[in-house]
């Protein structure tokens, strides 16, 4: 009796099942529209590195028949909008190369420490007032930094180095290396607290202090992070433009001495777009040369950091 | 003898952790100092020009008669060209590849695409904006072009807070509306969303503080450091009251006119360039205010 009643309700039940239309109802359609758009959304940001890639491919194409690679890169000097116009791509490099090296060498050390000390040291409420206040570093705006570095830093340096002239890439430097801190410290102190708690007792179980910890141990497992906090920290500074276009000068000079001003890759960019330059031009042409040289130091730097940190992986 | 040379050792050790806190403290502090001198500095020098005409006021040859009235027009008009396409589009996308996304390569690509952006200079979406937006699209040097280029600037910054605040909402939410008969979109619509409001947020807000203060792209596809105008009124009185002949017209922006005022060597635009800094930071440190108090409040109230 009991089973023929739960047969009954059973047949009943996928009788109401067959009624339930299959296949492509209006509610479905409307489903995938809409994962489509999204889909489409997401596709978008591929669409913004191809954009890029493809600029700056095409323009300095225009440019490089005009100028011989080999002549931008052995060239040293760069007078693109002078009457005999030479195009070595040299003195901007270099000018890069010394801004960047000032600012990691301050935002490197400061930020690994202030990671260590946020990570291993601080209480949790000095954390949460510190932290925020930290990161606020990063959303000043930077031709703000800009105005600081040349109306403030570089008189206060001048006082201590009466030779420094007004512009100089050491003041811009340091003062993109502050700025620069918060990508570098909040990444690396990421990738110490994902260090398992295992190995952290295992080191004070040895009888380590925390920063015998945080050095020999946890430095080491969370390399892989801090590499990447490092290779951001450098795309940052090696991309830096207001500061350097407003404190360090805006002359291509060859040099490795940061007492001097010289102009950077981004500096030059930003110089030749504030004139009014026809398109088409080889000056025109020249910023895309000089954009794609910028991306092709990020992209090295960046194939680096991902080859040291295959080297280092530590997995748990 | 032994353990008291340990016992030396170890008093030494400790001794050492104790001085690298207080390093750790210092190196905290030379942040934070920089910032504080960085706006007491903004203050002493641009504090007395912040006056009403400051506002109200074209910039002009004479310092002390220069004000900031079309960049501060310029800058909301671009946010909001940049907040009307930037936030949906980085919504959806961020949606779409925390809910539907399937493990694939198109995924994979996705994904380590938008990680890479984060790296690309501001400098380089100028570039690209000004061989794309500008000449290829002819867009022109337009409030469009400079608002859709902040847009792609910050699509990344958007995008990654949204999968962030989507990741925190528990699968149990997702499995009581499906098991409700709900759809995906109607379980993501009426849950997930609303659930991650405060997060997607908070992303948002502080996406838009730096759209503000970016100046290189702007200046790369061609903003005018000079404007002695205003955009066509998107409001008008004559059918049908809406006009978009504003999004055609040529720009400052707030961070520009600060550029402009700074690169000259007379002082007295220095203090201009100070006073329009000191605006500059009140806004941004005022959003970036409201997204921590957002981030901090959304945390405590929402248990699961």
């Amino acid at each position: 009796m009991g089973s023929n009643q739960a047969d009954a309700g059973y047949l009943a039940a996928q009788a109401q099942v067959r009624t339930i239309p299959v296949g492509l109802t209006a509610r479905k359609i409307r489903e995938r529209l809409i994962e489509f758009a999204m889909f489409l959304c997401a596709l978008s940001s591929v669409a913004i590195t191809v954009g890029i890639v493809w600029v700056l491919l095409f323009e300095s194409w225009q440019f490089f028949s005009h100028v011989s690679i080999i002549n931008f890169l052995t060239d040293t000097e760069w007078t693109v909008l002078f009457e005999n116009p030479r195009y070595g791509i040299l003195p901007l490099v270099t000018g890069t190369v010394v801004t960047s090296t000032v600012a990691l060498l301050v935002a490197l050390p400061l930020g690994t420490v202030i990671a260590i000390y946020l990570s291993e040291y601080a209480a949790n409420p000095v954390k949460e007032i510190l932290k925020p206040i930290l990161e606020l570093l990063s959303a000043v705006p930077t031709v703000v930094f800009g105005y600081f570095a040349l109306l403030f830093v570089t008189p206060a340096l001048q006082s201590l180095l009466p030779e420094l002239p007004g512009f100089n890439m050491l003041s811009a430097g340091i003062v993109i290396g502050i700025m620069i801190i918060p990508y570098v410290s909040s990444l690396s102190e990421d990738a110490m607290k994902a260090v398992p708690v295992t190995i952290r007792e295992g080191s004070y179980a040895m009888g380590a202090t925390r920063f015998q910890t945080a050095v020999r141990v946890l430095i080491p497992s969370a390399f892989s992070g801090i590499a990447s906090a490092y290779v951001l920290g450098f795309s940052r500074a090696v991309g830096e433009t207001m500061v350097v276009a407003i404190a360090a000068g805006q002359q291509p000079h060859l040099t490795l001495n940061p007492m001097e001003g010289a102009a950077t890759i981004t500096a030059y960019i930003v110089q030749v777009s504030m004139g009014d330059l026809p398109h088409g031009s080889i000056a025109y042409q020249s910023i895309f040369a000089a954009g794609l040289t910028l991306m092709c130091m990020t992209l090295l730097f960046n194939i680096g950091g991902y080859l040291l940190r295959k080297k280092f992986r530590e997995i748990y | 003898m032994v353990t008291r040379e340990i016992q030396a050792k170890v008093a030494a050790n400790k001794r050492f952790d104790g001085i690298f806190a207080v390093i750790g403290l210092v190196a905290t502090f030379v942040g934070m100092i920089t910032l504080a001198a960085l706006i007491f500095d903004l203050l002493t020098d641009g504090g007395g020009r912040l006056t009403y005409t400051f506002f109200t006021a074209f910039p002009s040859r004479f310092a002390a008669q220069a004000g900031i009235l079309s960049a501060w027009i310029g800058t909301c008009l671009i946010m909001f060209v940049t907040a009307v396409t930037a936030v949906p589009m980085g919504v959806a996308a961020g949606v779409y590849l925390e809910e539907y996304a399937r493990k694939n390569w198109v995924t994979a690509l996705i994904e380590i695409n938008i990680a890479n952006l984060a790296g690309v200079p501001s400098i380089v979406y100028g570039l690209m904006a000004l061989g794309l937006f500008v000449y290829q699209l002819k867009l022109g040097q337009s409030i469009l072009t400079a608002g859709l280029t902040l847009a792609l600037l910050i699509l990344p910054i958007v995008i990654v807070a949204t999968r962030e605040a989507i990741r925190a909402v528990p699968s149990t939410m997702r499995e009581a509306a499906y098991a409700l008969g709900a759809t995906k979109w109607q379980t993501t619509r009426d849950h997930v969303l609303p659930y991650s409001m405060g997060g997607i947020l908070t992303g948002v807000i502080i996406a838009l503080s730096r759209a503000i203060g970016e100046t290189a792209p702007l200046i790369t596809i061609g903003a005018l450091t000079f404007i002695a105008f205003l955009p066509d009124s998107p409001i008008k009185a004559e059918f049908p009251f809406i006009s978009f002949e504003w999004l055609m017209s040529p720009f400052t922006v707030m961070p520009i006119q600060m550029f402009n005022w700074v690169s000259r060597p007379q002082q007295e635009f220095h203090l201009n360039a100070a006073a329009t800094g000191l605006v500059l930071m009140v806004m941004t440190l005022l959003m970036n205010g409201v997204a921590i108090y957002f981030r901090y409040r959304f945390r405590k109230w929402i248990k699961w």
